[in-house]
């Protein structure tokens, strides 16, 4: 039986960087699923948005569900030039942050789920977040980016794909 | 002793031989997740069934792109029912929701026929219909524990549009729990279109089992 979920790649960091990309995605699967477990080198809470075969243009879009602890809210943005991941916590902490991209090789405009859970002990954040990539193209490299500060040494990455029979 | 293949060129060269069973193929590793059916929208099918579900798996997933035919832009959800259980009192639902503008709950605590997935906005739109081209709603559902004979069934979803604003008010992500009252393992499961519309085309429900 075809493997139905299979890991395609995993990159653990050796030393902080303000990136991970995950490049030549085959375009064999059904959807696509990327796991991080990360770590900000910024004083306070970080971000992650996450970027499809290298655009950088206004050609995404996003709603957000958050809850801090406090409050629960909700803010959408268009025309941003990333999806949104979600926070990342700080040291000593670890974030879990999962993006499923449906149809990633598909000829319609891209969407995907998100979650982010960064909670650290006295403050955090849980998101859920849909995010549209408004491109027919199929995707083949994803770019995870840290908005505030760099990802930490030790964020691991880890993308896998789904194919339905 | 080793293990020999037989083939046009061993029988013409000789035996090859290998010290493994393998013998340089891959070894099988069964898969954990594994597909078990899917289903698509034609443009003229207003449910999604998935029957004969075997219980030798832990978990199910359902991993879905839909998109709705009707010409409104008004409310679009899914219902879910247990084998062919539309018997009312027999399900409950509940929902946190986010539509950019807001974050909101509604449920219904008991006395209920099915279990209501939405992606509502401020409006309480749901999933995208023909009016919005290229962009499908999408959803994740799962359901732990389906074959159990001593316990209720939990559905939980997480579900979502974003439309770039192309309509104001549209669109959104939403969490969703569900429960069926019933110990019967779960041998099928329909979605449905509860307007009577249809599926488009291009929508994809693809189920899947989890192995424990």
């Amino acid at each position: 039986m075809a493997q139905t979920y299979t890991p395609i790649a995993t990159t653990t960091l050796g030393s902080a960087a303000s990136s991970i990309t995950f490049s030549s995605i085959p375009s064999t699967y059904t959807d696509l699923r990327i796991v991080l477990i990360s770590q900000t080198t910024n004083a306070t809470t970080g971000g992650m948005e996450f970027q499809f075969n290298s655009d950088t243009a206004t050609n995404y879009s996003y709603t957000r569900l958050r809850g801090n602890g406090t409050a629960a809210s909700s803010s959408q943005s268009a025309n941003t030039t990333a999806g949104y991941g979600g926070y990342v916590v700080i040291s000593s902490n670890w974030s879990m942050n999962t993006i499923d991209i449906f149809s990633y090789a598909g000829s319609t405009y891209k969407t995907a789920l998100s979650t982010s859970a960064a909670d650290q002990n006295g403050s955090g954040d849980v998101w859920n977040i849909v995010s549209l990539w408004r491109s027919t193209s199929a995707i083949t490299s994803v770019k995870l980016n840290s908005t505030l500060g760099n990802f930490a040494t030790g964020t691991t990455a880890t993308i896998y794909g789904i194919l339905k029979a | 002793m080793a293990v020999s293949r037989v083939s046009l060129s061993s029988i013409t060269q000789g035996f090859p031989k290998s010290r493994s069973f393998l013998d340089g193929n891959s070894a099988y590793i069964p898969s954990s997740f594994e597909s078990i059916a899917t289903a698509t929208g034609t443009g003229s099918n207003t449910t999604i069934t998935f029957s004969s579900i075997p219980s030798t798996y832990k978990h199910l997933q359902i991993r879905s792109i839909f998109k709705d035919s009707t010409s409104s832009t008004s409310s679009q959800y899914l219902y879910i029912n247990f084998n062919s259980n539309t018997s009312v009192n027999n399900y409950s639902w509940h929902n946190l929701k986010g539509n950019g503008t807001n974050a909101s709950a509604s449920g219904v605590a008991s006395g209920t026929s099915i279990i209501k997935i939405e992606n509502a906005g401020a409006s309480d739109p749901g999933f995208p219909t023909k009016t919005i081209p290229n962009i499908y709603g999408v959803s994740i559902i799962d359901i732990l524990d389906y074959a159990s004979s001593t316990k209720n069934k939990t559905l939980r979803a997480i579900s979502g549009t974003d439309v770039n604003n192309a309509i104001a008010n549209y669109g959104g992500i939403v969490l969703n729990s569900g429960l069926w009252l019933s110990t019967s393992a779960i041998t099928s499961i329909t979605l449905t279109n509860p307007d009577g519309s249809t599926f488009m085309s291009g929508s994809t429900f693809a189920l899947y089992g989890i192995t424990g």
